[in-house]
C-alpha cells in the first residue's frame, strides 16, 4: 500500500463515510420536523455518532479533550459486554480508562464499510470470546497510529516513544503529548498492517474488576429503552396476533373502535395480526382490547400439552428420526453386561424468555427510506428484517440500536417485532410509529425454550463404576425451526446434544467406555428459540441428576463417583473440586441442610456448583450455592460474579416456576401471575469462585445457568430421598 | 382534565380518568423512568411513591389520585443522583439490563424511609419486584449499604 498520495484521501474517506452515516441516521424527512429534533430526543445508549472528530480507526474516536469513544458492535442487555469489550480495546489502546465512553455503530454503516465491525450478533456467550482478537487489534492499531502521529510531529523515531494512560512520551527528551492532541493527525495516517498484542502477563485492564460504563443512567430514569423512545410526531401501536401459532387473522371490525379517543388507524399486520395505532399507547391498547377480531385458528387449534407429551413419549423408544450425537464403545453390549442397570426418564417444559421490557420497535417508513430504533441482540439481523418488511433495498434502511431491557435470546434470532413495526409504519408513510407489545402478547408469542424428555439407562460394574450409558433425548430441535442451514447433512441438530459432545465447547465432562447419546427429533408446532443456556439447561439436569442417581445406586459418594470418570477432564475436575472444597463437601452441613453437586462444560467454559438446600413441609429452600467458573481469561471478575448470580436467578426461576403449557393451540400462561419468577426472598447466598486458567476464551453469560438446577435437584434428593425428574419443581411431592 | 402533583410540581394532564397513572407519567408527562413490565401490579417495574408509600402505578387509575397527593418518580428521587440508594447502587454496580431498577430503587427508598435499618427479612417482605437478570443479591447489599451511608450521614 503506498502512503504518500493517499494520506489525505484516507481522511476524506473517513470523514465522508462517518458523516454519511450520521446524515443518514438523522436525515429522514419527517413531516414538519427538523432532522435535528430526532437527534435531540434520541436515546442515551443508542447510536450517537454525532461527533465531528474524525475517527482514528473504526473502533476508536478520540476527542480533543481526550475523551475516548470506543465503538461496540455487540449489544448490551445487562450482561456487561459493553464494558468488557471496551476493556479489551482500551487495554491495547493504553488510554485513560476514566475517559472512556462507548457508542454503537449502526448496522447500516457496517454494511457500507464492508462489515468493518464484524459480527453484531450477541448470543451464545460469544460477545467477548469471538471478538477478543480483532477488537484488541483495533485498540493496538489505534495506539500505534497515535504514537506515530506524535513521533512525526516531534520528528523523532516512533520507537523512542511510548504510550500510557492516553499520554505519549518521548523517552530521550521527556516530552509528552496526549491522545486528544494528536488524534486528528493520527486519523490521517494509514494503519499499520501488523500489530503485536500484549502478552496476558502485561495486561493492566483486562482482568480488573472495573465498574460498568452503563450504570449511572440506570439509576435515575435517564436510560432510554426502546419502550421509552419518543420521536417527534410519533404514534403508538398495540398489537394482537392469532393466539394459535399457525393461525391467521380472518377479520376485524374497525368501525367499533375507530372513534375511540386518540385512535388514528386500525391495520392488519401481515397475515396473522392486527394493530391499533393511536396517539398514546394506552389509547391504542384499550381500543385493541375492545376490537372485535375473528381468527382463523388453522389446523393446530386443538393442540394441547398432552398431545405434545405423547409425541415425546413415543420418541423415547422409537427408531424413527433418531440421530446420534456421541458414541463410544458399545452401549448396548455394555448395558447387557453390566452388574446393575438403572433407568430414569426426565422432562423439561416450554419456557418463555419473559424479558422485563416487552418486545418493541419504532419505525419510520417512506417510499425512499426506512429507519428503525429497537432493542436487538443482532443489529444486522434487525436491519435485514427491517429491509424485508420495508420492501426497500437494504442500503436505504438502517437500525439504531438501544440497550435492551433483557434479551436472553429472545431478541437475537427473531425480529418479529421489527417486521411488525415496519409493516405498521409502512401503512402510515412518514409517521414514526412505536410498537409495544403487552406482556400478554409477549407470553403468547414467544420463541420458547424447546420441550424435551430424556430417557437414561446406566450400567454399573461390580465395583460400582459406570461402564455404559445410553441417553435418548426426545423432543424439539431449535435449529430445525430457526437455523436449518446449521443442521447436519443427515438432518441432525447438533445443538440438541449440548453438553454431550465428545469434544469442543459443549463437551461431556466424563469418560464413559460405552456411550450412546441419541436424539429422536420431534417438532411440535410451537416456535422454539435460543433461550439463555439453550439446550444445556435441560441436558445438564438430565446428565448431572442421572450421574447422581448412578452414584447413589453404586453406593458411592457423588463427588468420588464423578472424580473416577473425570481423569481425562482436568479442567472440569478442577472447578468441581473447587466448589466441593469451598462448601466443605464431606463435612456435615448445618442441621437440616443438604448438598448437591453439578459440573458442566459449555460455551467454552468449565463450571460447577454445589447447592445447599433444606426441604420443610414439602417446600424447598435454597440457602447457598457455591459456583466455580474457569472461562480461560476473566476479563472483568466482578461482572462475572454478577453474571453467575444472575444466571442462577434465571435458571432457578426456570426450575421452580418456568412452564408454558398449551391448550386449544395457545399458550395458557399470560403474565407474571401465572408465569412467576424468583423474588429476592427466594435468593440463595451465592459465592462465586472465578478461576481463570488462561490460554482460552470461554463464555460467561450462559454457562453457569446450567449447574444451578441440577445441583439443587441433587440436594433435594439428599434431603428427601425423592428424585425430581420433571421441571418445574412445583409438581414434585416432597412432603 | 386532572391535576397531579408530580416531583413537586402541580401539573395538568389530559387523559381519560381510567388511565393508569403509569401511562400518564410516561406518555403525558414524559417521565419514562417508570417502566411498564406487566400491567397487573405484579412485577413492580412501575413503582412510584405516593405520599411516601411505594405504589404500583400500572394498576392505579388517575381518577383515584388527587392533587393533594405527592407523587414521586425515579426522576424526582433526588436532586443530583445522590440518594443513598443511588450512591450504593453505583458503588456496587447493581443494575444489569437496568429496566426493573427504577422500580426496585423506588421500592427500596420507601422501605428505607419507613425503616432506616431493615433486616434481610424486612427486605424480603418489602421488595417483591421481579428482576429477570437476577440482581437480587446486589440489591440486598445495596439496601444495607445505603442504610449504613444514611446512618453515618455520608449522604443526603
Amino acid at each position: 500500500m503506498s502512503n504518500a498520495p493517499i494520506k489525505v484521501s484516507r481522511r476524506d474517506f473517513i470523514i465522508r463515510s462517518t458523516q454519511a452515516g450520521t446524515a443518514f441516521a438523522l436525515g429522514l424527512s419527517l413531516p414538519g420536523l427538523g432532522s435535528g429534533a430526532v437527534a435531540a430526543e434520541g436515546p442515551a445508549g443508542a447510536d450517537n455518532s454525532h461527533t465531528e472528530t474524525p475517527e482514528v480507526n473504526a473502533w476508536v474516536v478520540i476527542e480533543p479533550d481526550d475523551t475516548v469513544i470506543i465503538r461496540i458492535a455487540r449489544s448490551e442487555m445487562g450482561q456487561g459486554t459493553l464494558t468488557g469489550l471496551a476493556q479489551l480495546v482500551a487495554e491495547e489502546l493504553m488510554c485513560d480508562w476514566s475517559k472512556v465512553t462507548t457508542e454503537y455503530p449502526t448496522p447500516g454503516e457496517n454494511l457500507k464499510r464492508d462489515r468493518v465491525w464484524g459480527s453484531f450478533s450477541t448470543g451464545g456467550s460469544r460477545g467477548i470470546r469471538e471478538s477478543h482478537d480483532y477488537v484488541r487489534k483495533g485498540g493496538a492499531v489505534a495506539r500505534q497510529m497515535l504514537i506515530q502521529a506524535a513521533a512525526e510531529a516531534w520528528d523523532v523515531p516512533m520507537d523512542e516513544c511510548t504510550a500510557a494512560n492516553s499520554v505519549i512520551t518521548h523517552g530521550p527528551t521527556g516530552r509528552t503529548t496526549t491522545y486528544g492532541k494528536v488524534a486528528s493527525a493520527a486519523a490521517e495516517l494509514w494503519p499499520p498492517e501488523h500489530v503485536a498484542l500484549k502478552d496476558p502477563d502485561d495486561w493492566t485492564l483486562i482482568g480488573k474488576p472495573v465498574k460498568r460504563l452503563d450504570t449511572l443512567d440506570k439509576l435515575n430514569g435517564k436510560q432510554v429503552f426502546g419502550a421509552d423512545l419518543k420521536l417527534p410526531g410519533m404514534l403508538n401501536a398495540a398489537i394482537k396476533a392469532c393466539p394459535v401459532f399457525t393461525g391467521k387473522l380472518s377479520s376485524f371490525d374497525d368501525a367499533a373502535v375507530r372513534d375511540k379517543p386518540g385512535v388514528r388507524a386500525v391495520v392488519a399486520v401481515g397475515e396473522n395480526a392486527v394493530a391499533v395505532v393511536a396517539e398514546t399507547w394506552w389509547q391504542a391498547k384499550t381500543a385493541l382490547d375492545a376490537l372485535p377480531i375473528t381468527w382463523d385458528k388453522g389446523e393446530h387449534a386443538d393442540l394441547s400439552s398432552a398431545d405434545i407429551d405423547a409425541m415425546l413419549d413415543a420418541g423415547l423408544t422409537s427408531s424413527e428420526q433418531v440421530f446420534v450425537g456421541n458414541a463410544a464403545g458399545n452401549a448396548e453390549q455394555g448395558l447387557a453386561g453390566a452388574a446393575k442397570t438403572i433407568e430414569a426418564v426426565y422432562a423439561y417444559p416450554y419456557q418463555n424468555h419473559a424479558t422485563m421490557e416487552p418486545m418493541n420497535a419504532t419505525a419510520v417508513w417512506t417510499p425512499e427510506r426506512c429507519e428503525v430504533w429497537c432493542p436487538t441482540q443482532d443489529g444486522m439481523a434487525a436491519l435485514e428484517a427491517a429491509a424485508d418488511a420495508a420492501g426497500l433495498p437494504i442500503d436505504r434502511c438502517d437500525v439504531h440500536k438501544i440497550h435492551l431491557g433483557g434479551g436472553f435470546g429472545r431478541r437475537g434470532a427473531f425480529h418479529d417485532f421489527v417486521t411488525q413495526a415496519v409493516t405498521i409504519a409502512k401503512q402510515l408513510p412518514g409517521t414514526p410509529v412505536k410498537l409495544l407489545w403487552t406482556r400478554e402478547e409477549d407470553m403468547a408469542h414467544g420463541h420458547y425454550h424447546p420441550v424435551t424428555k430424556c430417557k437414561l439407562v446406566g450400567g454399573l460394574d461390580e465395583n460400582g463404576g459406570l461402564t455404559a450409558l445410553h441417553v435418548r433425548i426426545s423432543g424439539q430441535s431449535i435449529l430445525a425451526a430457526v437455523r436449518p442451514q446449521w443442521m447436519g447433512d443427515d438432518g441432525a441438530d447438533p445443538v440438541t446434544f449440548q453438553g454431550f459432545h465428545a469434544d469442543g465447547d459443549h463437551a461431556i465432562s466424563y469418560s464413559v467406555p460405552n456411550l450412546l447419546v441419541e436424539h429422536a427429533m420431534r417438532n411440535p408446532p410451537v416456535p422454539p428459540g435460543f433461550w439463555r443456556g439453550v439446550n444445556i439447561n435441560q441436558n445438564a439436569i438430565y446428565l448431572e441428576c442421572f450421574i447422581d442417581e448412578l452414584a447413589h445406586a453404586a453406593g458411592k459418594d457423588p463427588l468420588d463417583f464423578r472424580r473416577k470418570l473425570m481423569a481425562e477432564h482436568p479442567k472440569s475436575l478442577a472447578v468441581l473440586e473447587a466448589v466441593a472444597d469451598r462448601i466443605g463437601w464431606g463435612k456435615p452441613a448445618a442441621d437440616g441442610v443438604h448438598r448437591g453437586l453439578a459440573v458442566v462444560k459449555t460455551f467454552g467454559s468449565y463450571v460447577a456448583a454445589c447447592a445447599e438446600v433444606s426441604v420443610d413441609g414439602g417446600k424447598v429452600k435454597v440457602h447457598r450455592i457455591v459456583a466455580a467458573t474457569d472461562p480461560g481469561y476473566a476479563v472483568n471478575p466482578q461482572q462475572i460474579e454478577a453474571q453467575v448470580e444472575g444466571s442462577f436467578v434465571y435458571g432457578l426461576s426456570a426450575l421452580f416456576h418456568g412452564e408454558c403449557t398449551l391448550e386449544n393451540g395457545a399458550v395458557v400462561q399470560s403474565n407474571f401471575h401465572d408465569y412467576p419468577s424468583m423474588q429476592i426472598k427466594d435468593m440463595p447466598q451465592v459465592e462465586v469462585i472465578v478461576m481463570p486458567s488462561g490460554d482460552f476464551w470461554g463464555g460467561i453469560g450462559e454457562p453457569t445457568i446450567a449447574v444451578a438446577a441440577p445441583a439443587v435437584l441433587n440436594a433435594v434428593f439428599a434431603a428427601t430421598g425423592k428424585r425430581v425428574r420433571r421441571v418445574p419443581l412445583k409438581y414434585a411431592e416432597l412432603s | 382534565m386532572a391535576k397531579l402533583k408530580v416531583n413537586g410540581e402541580l401539573l395538568q394532564v389530559e387523559a381519560d380518568p381510567s388511565t393508569p397513572l403509569l401511562w400518564v407519567l410516561r406518555e403525558q408527562l414524559g417521565l419514562t423512568g417508570t417502566k411498564y413490565g406487566c400491567g397487573i401490579g405484579v412485577c413492580g417495574s412501575c413503582t412510584v411513591h405516593i405520599d411516601g408509600a411505594a405504589v404500583r402505578a400500572c394498576t392505579l387509575p388517575i381518577a383515584e389520585v388527587n392533587e393533594g397527593q405527592e407523587i414521586v418518580t425515579i426522576e424526582g428521587l433526588s436532586a443530583s443522583n445522590d440518594h443513598p440508594l443511588q450512591q450504593a447502587w453505583a458503588e456496587l454496580d447493581v443494575p444489569q439490563c437496568g429496566y426493573c431498577q427504577p422500580g426496585i430503587i423506588m421500592t427500596a427508598a420507601a422501605l428505607l424511609a419507613e425503616n432506616p435499618d431493615p433486616s434481610d427479612a424486612d427486605i424480603d417482605a418489602a421488595v417483591t419486584n421481579i428482576c429477570r437478570c437476577g440482581t437480587f443479591n446486589r440489591v440486598r447489599r445495596g439496601i444495607h449499604l445505603a442504610a449504613t451511608m444514611k446512618k453515618n450521614g455520608g449522604a443526603s
